[in-house]
């Protein structure tokens, strides 16, 4: 339930029990790396080394404000409208 | 010719043949894209490869490639050629869902720059195709618009992710398709259809426009029914781009000349131990021993080398990639694009979010957020994705004392043949384990190209030859791969294709 807030998935009863064991499983199978001693070694996170990449600074078109307004569940006074935002109605 | 001969005729031909026919003017691009449109209306309620078809729109774009053709504008070797597009590149107007109900609806507002390359080669969409939703999974049944069907059986699975790719081209509803590889689903979904499929190294395609899943492992490349078209359709979409910070800024490695060369003579080609035995169907053993055995008849040396921390690849991979993915993925939240549920005035933005993914997600994408979330939770973090990333680094190191032994690494593309749609979709473990041999090279970021190796005994399934290469040395696949295909045709007297039952 816990692990379904931090996802942000509204999970039902079922899909808890359900995926409690699928997930217990799964990490299971998974938890031979541990046995893999691997202090020394560095991690890898990426497998190329990556760098920051710059553009020359000259102004190019965006994108058009009417494509996102059309792919936008709600959209208001040109800008994307969202429910409220703190915890308790207003 | 009747138009029904010469439309079978057309839809059977290679993509280089065709793009040869278009550029002489024996046919238009028209009659060929019109062909191939056919026989998506004919088979797709079979097979059900494509999400998405806009004949008119086809069309239209290849009267206007015959336009230029005309004029004797020639864009590419592919100018005028068909191709199909994995639902998760971004497509401008054109409705993008990566497999995904969340995204139901969506219009992209910009193109994928692998798209705007094959636009500019004068290659011609025919439309998306299906896949497991967000890429995840190994069998298109994690697709939230239905599973796509095996053409060699259309009780089993196409592969997956890219399964709608690789089923188009292996119905002749495509010459070409565009994939994504990021544990296998290039690879494997080619081998359990009999076609043709290339993972190019990690940087050498680029990823602006594609939907990430993991980023770190992610990579488009090329999928059709023979090498010399894969080749063909590599060196159309690779190549730098200033839009991706992950692009290499190197040519790209001359895979047309290494397909035209299929000359083996003194490779050293080395067999990955950890790769074959215990959890690997006969037959497919069997064909991949033949092909080895032909390779070395080519004039190749073959060796056996081992890579000791394969074993722990799945258990790395499936730490990394939800990881990615969880992260990846929180931009789906029905705030800016796809669906929103659950909005009425009363619930919270937060409670909103959690209502909208809840309903758009599928059951695999689901499992693999909540796995990446555990993972990178304070306390977790260390002795999971920790010490996956340091599984990542001896895998590379695998990779590289390998390398200095051998010029390719060989094995089995998967452990078995097409399953039965079903067998699998709720056994997730069961279902990893189709990826254990393509798994490495994404997590290497190395070059990896599957393609067939004949029929198991035992069902009549393709079986698929998986040649690995180092980071940028991708032409290594294309010299191996047309050596191997070029004896196996004299030996079948055609493709493996050219044996898939008529739908």
């Amino acid at each position: 339930m816990h692990l379904g807030r931090l996802a942000r998935l509204e999970l039902t009863e079922s899909e808890v029990d359900h995926y409690t064991e699928q997930l217990g499983q799964i990490l299971g199978a998974i938890e031979a790396i541990s046995d893999v001693a691997a202090e020394d070694i560095p991690p890898t996170s990426h497998p190329i080394p990556v760098v920051n990449v710059y553009r020359e600074d000259v102004a190019l078109p965006g994108l058009d404000r009417e494509d996102f307004a059309a792919g936008a569940p709600a959209w208001e006074d040109d800008r994307f409208l969202v429910p409220r935002i703190l915890d308790e109605p207003a | 010719m009747s138009d029904a001969s010469l439309n079978s005729d057309l839809v059977r031909q290679s993509a280089a043949t065709l793009a040869t026919a278009i550029a002489r003017g024996e046919v238009s691009s028209e009659q060929v894209t019109q062909a191939h449109l056919d026989r998506i209306t004919e088979v797709d309620g079979q097979v059900h490869a494509f999400l998405f078809v806009d004949p008119e729109a086809s069309l239209a774009r290849a009267r206007e490639v015959d336009a230029q053709i005309s004029s004797g504008v020639i864009a590419s070797p592919l100018a005028g050629v068909p191709i199909a597009l994995k639902d998760l590149l971004a497509t401008r107007g054109v409705p993008t869902t990566c497999g995904s109900k969340i995204l139901e609806g969506w219009i992209p507002p910009y193109n994928a720059t692998i798209v705007e390359r094959l636009e500019a080669a004068g290659v011609v969409s025919l439309g998306k195709t299906n896949m497991d939703e967000f890429a995840m999974g190994s069998s298109t049944e994690n697709s939230g618009y239905g599973p796509t069907h095996n053409p060699w059986d259309l009780e089993r699975i196409p592969g997956g992710s890219g399964g709608g790719s690789a089923a188009a081209i292996a119905s002749f509803e495509a010459p070409l398709a565009i994939g994504t590889d990021t544990g296998g689903s290039i690879r494997q979904p080619a081998a359990v259809t009999g076609t043709v499929g290339v993972k190019p190294t990690y940087g050498g395609v680029s990823r602006y426009g594609i939907v990430a899943l993991a980023s770190s492992l992610d990579q488009a490349g090329p999928c059709a029914r023979s090498v010399m078209d894969t080749a063909l359709l590599h060196s159309v979409i690779a190549g730098h781009d200033p839009r991706d910070s992950t692009s290499i800024n190197a040519p790209v490695p001359d895979v047309i000349a290494a397909a035209k060369s299929g000359d083996v003579r003194g490779m050293k080609i080395g067999v990955i131990k950890q790769l074959q035995g215990e959890g690997f169907q006969s037959g497919v053993i069997s064909q991949f021993n033949a092909s080895l055995e032909i390779l070395a008849g080519l004039g190749a040396e073959i060796v056996e080398v081992s890579c000791d921390h394969f074993q722990y690849a799945l258990g790395a991979y499936y730490l990394i990639l939800p990881s990615e993915a969880s992260s990846n993925l929180a931009r789906f939240d029905g705030m800016r694009f796809g669906i929103r549920v659950g909005d009425d005035g009363q619930h919270s933005v937060e409670q909103v979010m959690s209502a909208t993914r809840e309903a758009g997600f599928g059951a695999e994408v689901k499992r693999r957020i909540m796995l990446g979330t555990y993972a990178l939770s304070s306390g977790y973090y260390d002795a999971y994705y920790g010490q996956a990333q340091k599984i990542r680094t001896l895998i590379t190191r695998d990779f590289e004392a390998a390398f200095a032994q051998v010029d390719v690494l060989v094995s089995p593309t998967a452990p078995t043949t097409a399953f039965k749609l079903g067998a699998k979709v709720d056994d997730p473990l069961a279902m990893y384990l189709n990826d254990i041999a393509t798994i490495p090279v994404n997590l290497a970021g190395n070059c990896a190209m599957s393609l067939p190796a004949g029929l198991a005994p035992e069902d009549g399934l393709p079986v698929g030859f998986q040649i690995i290469a180092p980071a940028m040395a991708d032409d290594r696949l294309y010299k191996v791969g047309s050596a191997l295909e070029a004896a196996l045709v004299d030996k079948w007297g055609g493709l493996l294709i050219d044996k898939v039952p008529s739908l």
